[in-house]
């Protein structure tokens, strides 16, 4: 018997999970995944919980409800990998061992690293919304807020989906129009970058989006800290922005485990071959998702594109054969403009955002780097096949590799 | 493909208007880069930020972040804001000879 061991359930954990449930002979493997939590989040809804479009019950389930019969379910945290002894130790003391490792470990934000962020102001005056309490703290929040200076403010790249703060500043806008309370909201973006987003031709087109929804932008922003006091945020090279309410996507962090067993860069995301999904030095350990420092968005989809070539290398490995599939750093994301509308972007390492229709060329029904009611649609269906499809590993109508099909130049 | 001359030599430059070939550098060509970025001498300190930055390069083919400096270079990251105003990373790349830092997506 042969041990595949997975660390994390999350999104790329599960879907893992799911395909070699499916497709390994169940006489030759022996497959466990470990994850400390029982609840699965739909991470991507928790952008509308503060908006009240979303509740709590929207976005969790057990994560149970995915796991396939048969398979060893340890929950448990993780101490350490030990990638040479072909090793994990548990927190609980147990230590496993395995032939092959899927380290699926995610992301997650760390407030504590922004001196201030994480002080008095904290769940009063300033919030997150990437995660359940930050959510629903800011929903709450937002229920009785009469207005004043909003910031939302991205602390440093890479970040968990970089179109969310962007879709937060646009919903944010719509929020406050149907509430009447628009021209009592000052809403400014703050962000690291030199515009509204990473990639060219879309960071045009969102910085336009921003100056139409009169939200201004303030680029090039590295925040040092916060002042509680005068609800300031300050940047290294000492410029300030004044706010009422700050909105804040912290450093985004791959987990401790990494970082205890040396294997993470300085965020502690693991250094992987960008094409074949595989951790640098490790023949045996194949990373997917958020917990790897590839040049990619760190966004479900992307995940569920790795899914597929992490398999089908996973296979060739197993086979004592070279793996032959590349990732090209698929992602495709929805994002809310507000007001019922959204945009579709399609991309990879290679090929920035362009204009055209998806997934079928001219048909659509969704339209790329373009707003309409269609894209929005798009986005609420995504929850139903996150929940009933993208988890249990089943393929979707999408091909993993990004196709030039339908996209104009 | 642009050129423009440093230190008395003719170089090529990439699309971000930094230095196109690594071994074209040397610290005449630093400091000349340097005073271009507004950067009137380059300091102990700066050289120390500058020899870490071509080492990480040479070794792992891309240019550090801020985060990494900070970590591993010995200056943190108030002191590089005021070695390399406006965007440290960014500015020390080009100084360096290097291209600019891949940094998100």
């Amino acid at each position: 018997m042969k041990n595949l061991l997975i660390l994390g359930a999350g999104t790329a954990g599960t879907m893992m999970l799911n395909k070699f449930n499916s497709s390994l002979n169940k006489s030759e493997w022996n497959i466990t995944i470990v994850d400390q939590y029982e609840t699965h989040y739909y991470q991507p809804g928790f952008l509308f919980i503060p908006f009240g479009i979303y509740s709590e019950s929207d976005v969790v389930k057990p994560k149970k409800d995915f796991f396939p019969q048969g398979v060893n379910v340890i929950k448990a945290g993780i101490d350490k990998i030990e990638p040479k002894a072909n090793k994990v130790k548990l927190q609980n003391g147990n230590e496993l061992s395995y032939d092959y490792l899927i380290i699926a470990t995610g992301s997650k934000i760390a407030p504590t690293e922004t001196e201030g962020l994480k002080g008095e102001l904290w769940y009063k005056n300033i919030f997150d919304f990437y995660t359940i309490e930050g959510a629903l703290a800011l929903s709450n929040f937002l229920k009785t807020w009469q207005g004043g200076k909003l910031v939302i403010n991205i602390t440093e790249m890479p970040i968990k989906c970089p179109v969310a703060p962007l879709e937060f500043a646009f919903l944010a806008d719509s929020f406050f129009t149907e509430k009447n309370l628009r021209n009592k909201v000052e809403i400014t973006y703050v962000t690291p970058l030199s515009g509204a987003f990473t990639k060219p031709k879309a960071s045009l087109l969102l910085g336009n989006f921003l100056e139409r929804k009169n939200i201004k932008l303030v680029s090039d922003f590295s925040i040092a800290k916060v002042d509680n006091e005068n609800k300031k945020i300050i940047s290294w090279d000492e410029r300030e922005v004044d706010f009422d309410l700050l909105v804040t996507i912290p450093t985004n962090k791959g987990d401790d485990a990494i970082e205890r067993s040396g294997m993470g860069d300085e965020l502690n995301f693991i250094p992987t071959n960008k094409q074949t999904l595989i951790a640098d030095g490790y023949e045996n350990i194949f990373v997917i998702g958020d917990a790897t420092n590839l040049p990619s968005s760190k966004a479900g989809s992307v995940a569920h594109f790795q899914a597929d070539i992490l398999f089908k290398n996973f296979v060739s490995v197993m086979k004592g054969e070279a793996p032959s599939e590349k990732f090209d750093g698929h992602a495709n994301c929805f994002i809310e403009t507000g007001f019922g509308k959204g945009i579709l972007i399609d991309f990879n390492y290679e090929t920035e955002p362009l204009p055209g229709k998806f997934p079928l060329p001219l048909v659509g029904p969704f339209s790329l780097l373009e707003e309409t009611k269609m894209n929005h649609y798009g986005k609420m269906m995504f929850k139903w096949f996150y929940w009933n499809i993208l988890l249990k590993g089943t393929e979707l109508p999408m091909k993993s590799h990004m196709s030039m099909a339908g996209k104009k130049l | 493909m642009a050129t423009k001359e440093y230190a008395g030599k003719m170089l090529e430059l990439d699309a971000d208007g930094n230095l196109k070939n690594l071994n074209d550098w040397n610290e005449d060509i630093a400091k000349a880069i340097a005073s271009e970025e507004g950067i009137v001498s380059l300091t102990e300190r700066h050289w120390a930020v500058i020899n870490y930055m071509r080492k990480e390069f040479i070794e792992k083919k891309d240019a550090p972040s801020i985060r990494k400096l900070s970590k591993e270079s010995g200056v943190d990251t108030k002191e590089l804001y005021a070695l390399f105003p406006n965007g440290p990373a960014k500015k020390a790349a080009k100084i360096s000879g290097l291209p600019k830092p891949k940094g998100c997506v």
